[in-house]
C-alpha cells in the first residue's frame, strides 16, 4: 500500500485506509475516539490508528468471551482448516504487508519479504496442529484400577495478549496463532509502532471462516490497555511475550487475583518461537475417569 | 445392640517410637529451629503429640543452602538411573513402615485409620514407586531430549493429607532431579518428620530433601526466598494467590493446586446405589477435607426426593469417633479454626434459607468434631452453594435438563474436579466435555493414581500434579535449566570431567544450539532482570501471610 497522498502528474490520487479496531467480527473506532499518528521509519505520516481505550478492551473481551464456546467447540479438523485458510489468504496478501513493513519498520523489501513469509510459513505450522497436538499433550493413564483414564487438553478461554512490540506481522503471527490453536478466544494489543500489518491481519480474518470474536486486534497504548486486561476477571490467561518494555510485574501480580496462566515477556528476535509449548501454555488438562464393568 | 453398635477395634499406638521433640530436616540432620517451637496435637482429644520446631527465615535461608549445595554437587550430577534407585528404596521404606505412618497420620490429622491405612500410605508408596521409574526416562517426559531440572524447589503443602501431598511433590521433584525444601502444614508435621527418617534410612545424600516446619510466615519466606527455582503450593486460593503476586517478576515456575466446589451431577438413571456410595464418598470422604469433594450434589429434579432420603438413611449409618478405631467413618476435625469455618458456613446457610439436617451421631466430648451434615433447597447464590467449607457438608442443588447441570456446575470461580452419575455413555462423555474441571470421575468419584494428572481450571490453581504432566512440571526443555549444574558450561565440564551420564551428555551437533539459547535470551532477560529488581523493589509488599493450608 502507498500512503502517498499527492497526486503526481498523470498518476491517480491514492485512497488511504482507515485503520480502525477489529472487535467482535466488526471494525469499530475506538469508542474514546482517539487515535494517534503512525509514522514510518524516517518520520513521515502514515496513517492514524485507533487508539483504544480501556472500554474498548473490555467490548473486546466481552466478544472473546462469547467465541470461545463456539470456536473450542468445533472440530480439531474444522479449526485446522480455517487456520490453514488464514494462511492462503495471507498468501494472497503477501504484497501489501510487505508494503507495510517497509513503511513502517523501514527495512528492505528483502527483510520485509522474508517477514511475511515466515509469518505465513509459522502460521500453516500452527494449524497443522489444531488435530494432533492433542495425541502428544494428552495421555492414556493406566491407572491401578478397573477405570479408563484419560487426559486430554482444552483451551484454557479467553486470552489476552501483548504481541511483540519491534515486529510487525511475524510477532503478531507467532503469539496470537498458537493461542488459536486449541480453541482460545484472543484479544491482543497489537506492536503500539508497528500497527498497521496487525489491522490488515484483522482484515484477513475477517474475510476467512474465523468466527467472530475469536481474535479481537486492538491498536493503542499497551501501557494503558494491558493493565485493564490484565486485571479482567473474564480474561483467563495473558501472554506478555512482547510487553518487556511495561510495567509487566505489576500486570503479573494484577493478573495473580484470578489466578490467570502467565506467560512472561521475550525479547529477541527468537521471541515467541513456535514451539508446541505456545500451544500448551494456554491449554488445561483435563483427566476423566470412568469405571469398567461388565454388568 | 442394635447391628450399628460395634465393640471398640482401636489400632494399636504401640507401633509409634515418636520423639518428643522433633526438630528441623535440613542437610540430612535434625536441627534446632531458631523460632519458637509449637505442639502438635491430636485434633481427635486435643492431646499434645510432640513438639516440633519452628523455622525463621534464617533457618529457611539454611534450607535452601543445604538444597542448592545438595543440587549442584550430587544430585543434577548424579544418573537419574541412581536418582530412581534411591526413590525406589523410599518407595519400599514407605511399604515397610506403612501401619506406623498410617497410625502417625490418623492421630495428627484425625482421619479415620481405615482411610490412612487403605488409601493416603498405600498411594504414597505408588507415588514414589511410580516417580522413581521416571527418573532415567526424563528423555520421554515430552519436553525433548535431555531435559534439565529446575534446581531447588520450594514445596508447601496442606494438613488434609500430609503424607501424601508430601509424595505428590517430593517424587516427582526428585525423579526429574531438583532438590527440595518442603513445609508441611502446622497442624500436621508429624508424618512428614518420620518420612525424614526414612530418608535417612534411605541414605539419600543430604540436603536432597530438606523438611522445615512452622506456620505462615516459614512457607512466606520459603516460597519467596531469591534461591528457591521452583514453587509448588497446595492449599487455599486465597494463599495461592499470595504466592502468585510473591513470585511475579522472578524466574521461578509455579504450580497451584488449589480450592474446589466440585459438583457432584446425579442423572435420574443413574446406577442410584452406587450414586449413593459416590455421593458419601465425595463429601464425607476425609470429613469433607479435600479440595476436590463433590460439596454441590446436583441431583435431577425427577429424583431428588429419593436421593435426599436414601442419603439421610445412610448417613444414619455413618460411625463418627476415634480415627484410631478401625470402624470409624467419620474422624475429627482437623483443627478448631478449622471446625470454626465450618460451623460458620454452615450457619450462613441456615440464616439464608436453607434446610439443615445432621446426621445423630454422639459427638465425643473433647476434641473437633462436626456430624456429617446435608443441606436442601440451597440456591446458586447462597455461600454454601459458592465458598469452598473445606468439612462435612453437602449442599444439595437440582436440575432438569443436562445443559442446566453443565451450567449450574460451571457456575463458580473454580474448577477442580466434578463427577457424573448417569448409565448412559454418551451423557457422560459429552458432559465431561462441557465441564470446567481439571478431574472428572464418571460413576465414581475421589479416585486418585499416580499416573493420572491432578489439577484445576480457573481459581482453582494451575499445572497438574500425578502422570507425565506432573513429572513436566519440574523440568525445562534442555538449555533452559537454571541452576549452575543446569548451564551449558556446567554441563560441558561436567561431559568433559566425565562425572555426567552418557545418555545426557549433549551431542556434538547439539553444543552449539544449547549454547546459543541461553545466550540469545540472556541479554533482554538481563536488562529486564535489573529493571524488575527496581521494580520490585518500588511495589511489592510482604505479600504471602496467614496460614499455608
Amino acid at each position: 500500500m502507498s500512503r502517498d497522498t499527492t497526486a503526481d502528474a498523470g498518476t491517480r490520487l491514492a485512497v488511504p485506509k482507515t485503520y480502525k479496531l477489529y472487535i467482535g467480527g466488526a471494525f469499530p473506532r475506538s469508542e474514546s475516539g482517539r487515535t494517534y499518528e503512525v509514522r514510518s521509519a524516517d518520520g513521515a505520516f502514515l496513517a492514524n490508528a485507533a487508539k483504544a481505550s480501556r472500554k474498548d478492551a473490555r467490548d473486546a473481551v466481552v466478544a472473546a468471551r462469547g467465541a470461545v464456546a463456539g470456536w473450542a467447540g468445533a472440530t480439531s479438523y474444522n479449526r485446522g482448516q480455517v487456520l490453514y485458510r488464514i494462511a492462503e489468504l495471507l498468501e494472497g496478501r503477501r504484497a501489501q504487508f510487505v508494503a507495510e513493513i517497509e513503511q513502517s519498520e523501514g527495512v528492505d523489501r528483502t527483510r520485509a519479504t522474508e517477514q511475511v513469509d515466515e509469518a505465513i510459513d509459522r502460521w500453516v505450522w500452527y494449524a497443522g496442529w489444531a488435530d494432533k497436538f492433542a495425541q502428544v499433550v494428552g495421555n492414556a493413564n493406566p491407572v491401578a484400577g478397573p477405570y479408563f483414564n484419560i487426559a486430554v487438553p482444552e483451551p484454557t478461554g479467553v486470552v489476552a495478549i501483548v504481541a511483540p512490540q519491534d515486529s510487525s506481522l511475524l510477532g503478531l503471527v507467532s503469539a496470537v496463532a498458537p493461542a488459536l490453536v486449541a480453541g482460545n478466544a484472543v484479544v491482543v494489543v497489537a506492536s503500539e509502532r508497528y500497527p498497521l500489518s496487525a489491522i490488515s491481519l484483522a482484515e484477513v480474518l475477517a474475510t476467512s471462516d474465523v468466527p467472530k470474536g475469536v481474535v479481537n486486534v486492538l491498536t493503542g497504548a499497551p501501557a494503558e490497555i494491558a493493565p485493564w486486561l490484565a486485571a479482567h476477571a473474564d480474561v483467563n490467561a495473558l501472554d506478555l511475550v512482547g510487553a518487556g518494555d511495561l510495567d509487566w510485574v505489576d500486570l503479573e501480580i494484577s493478573a495473580a487475583d484470578t489466578l490467570k496462566r502467565v506467560l512472561r515477556p521475550e525479547g529477541g528476535a527468537d521471541a515467541a518461537a513456535p514451539a508446541l509449548d505456545r500451544i500448551a501454555a494456554f491449554t488445561e488438562t483435563k483427566t476423566v475417569w470412568h469405571t469398567k464393568s461388565l454388568r | 445392640m442394635s447391628f450399628l453398635e460395634y465393640a471398640p477395634a482401636p489400632e494399636s499406638r504401640g507401633i509409634l517410637s515418636l520423639r518428643d521433640e522433633y526438630g528441623l530436616f535440613i542437610d540430612g540432620e535434625f536441627v534446632d529451629g531458631r523460632g519458637a517451637p509449637f505442639q502438635t496435637i491430636s485434633p481427635a482429644n486435643e492431646q499434645r503429640i510432640a513438639t516440633v520446631a519452628n523455622a525463621d527465615a534464617r533457618d529457611v535461608d539454611d534450607a535452601v543452602s543445604a538444597a542448592r549445595r545438595a543440587y549442584d554437587h550430587v544430585w543434577s550430577r548424579m544418573s537419574g538411573r541412581d536418582r530412581g534407585k534411591y526413590l525406589f528404596r523410599i518407595a519400599r521404606l514407605v511399604q515397610e513402615r506403612a501401619r506406623e505412618l498410617a497410625v502417625a497420620e490418623s492421630l495428627d490429622n484425625g482421619k479415620p485409620i481405615k482411610e490412612s491405612r487403605d488409601v493416603d500410605v498405600p498411594l504414597v508408596a505408588a507415588w514414589f514407586f511410580y516417580y522413581a521409574g521416571w527418573a532415567d526416562k526424563l528423555d520421554y517426559a515430552g519436553l525433548g531430549q535431555n531435559p534439565r531440572a529446575l534446581g531447588v524447589a520450594a514445596q508447601v503443602i496442606p494438613w488434609n493429607f500430609p503424607l501424601l501431598m508430601l509424595a505428590w511433590k517430593i517424587a516427582p521433584a526428585l525423579a526429574a532431579g531438583n532438590t527440595v525444601v518442603l513445609k508441611p502444614a502446622e497442624t500436621t508435621p508429624l508424618t512428614a518428620l518420620i518420612f525424614a527418617e526414612i530418608v535417612q534410612q534411605a541414605d539419600l545424600p543430604k540436603g536432597v530433601v530438606n523438611i522445615i516446619t512452622g506456620a505462615g510466615d516459614t512457607g512466606a519466606a520459603l516460597v519467596g526466598h531469591d534461591g528457591v527455582d521452583k514453587v509448588a503450593f497446595t492449599g487455599s486460593t486465597a494463599v495461592g494467590r499470595q504466592i502468585a503476586k510473591t513470585i511475579a517478576g522472578s524466574s521461578k515456575k509455579l504450580t497451584l493446586e488449589l480450592g474446589g466446589k466440585a459438583a457432584n451431577i446425579v442423572f435420574d438413571d443413574a446406577p442410584i446405589d452406587q450414586a449413593i456410595e459416590g455421593i458419601v464418598n465425595g463429601i464425607f470422604f476425609n470429613q469433607g477435607h479435600v479440595c476436590c469433594a463433590g460439596s454441590r450434589l446436583l441431583v435431577q429434579e425427577s429424583i431428588h426426593d429419593e436421593v435426599v432420603d436414601r442419603l439421610k438413611a445412610r448417613l444414619s449409618t455413618l460411625r463418627l469417633g476415634d480415627p484410631l478405631d478401625k470402624n470409624t467413618d467419620i474422624g475429627a476435625i482437623n483443627s478448631r479454626e478449622q471446625l470454626d469455618r465450618i460451623r460458620e458456613l454452615s450457619d450462613a446457610g441456615v440464616a439464608e434459607g436453607a434446610e439443615r439436617w445432621s446426621a445423630p451421631c454422639e459427638i465425643p466430648s473433647n476434641g473437633f468434631w462436626y456430624a456429617p451434615t446435608i443441606f436442601t433447597n440451597v440456591q446458586t447464590s447462597h455461600r454454601i452453594a459458592r465458598e469452598e467449607i473445606f468439612g462435612p457438608v453437602l449442599s444439595v442443588l437440582t436440575f432438569r435438563t443436562p445443559q442446566e447441570a453443565i451450567a449450574k456446575a460451571n457456575n463458580t470461580p473454580y474448577g477442580l474436579s466434578a463427577g457424573i452419575w448417569t448409565d448412559k455413555g454418551s451423557r457422560i462423555l459429552a458432559v465431561a466435555d462441557g465441564l470446567k474441571a481439571g478431574v472428572v470421575w464418571a460413576n465414581t468419584f475421589n479416585r486418585f493414581d499416580p499416573s493420572s494428572p491432578f489439577g484445576g481450571y480457573k481459581e482453582s490453581g494451575y499445572g497438574r500434579e500425578g502422570g507425565r504432566h506432573g513429572l513436566g512440571a519440574y523440568l525445562a526443555p534442555a538449555g533452559l535449566g537454571r541452576g549452575a549444574a543446569g548451564t551449558p558450561a556446567a554441563i560441558a565440564a561436567e561431559v568433559a570431567g566425565g562425572t555426567i551420564e552418557p545418555a545426557t551428555q549433549p551431542e556434538a551437533s547439539t553444543q552449539p544450539e544449547a549454547s546459543a539459547q541461553p545466550e540469545a535470551s540472556a541479554q533482554p532477560e538481563a536488562a529486564s532482570q535489573t529493571k524488575q529488581a527496581t521494580r520490585a523493589a518500588r511495589t511489592r509488599k510482604p505479600t504471602t501471610k496467614g496460614t499455608a493450608k
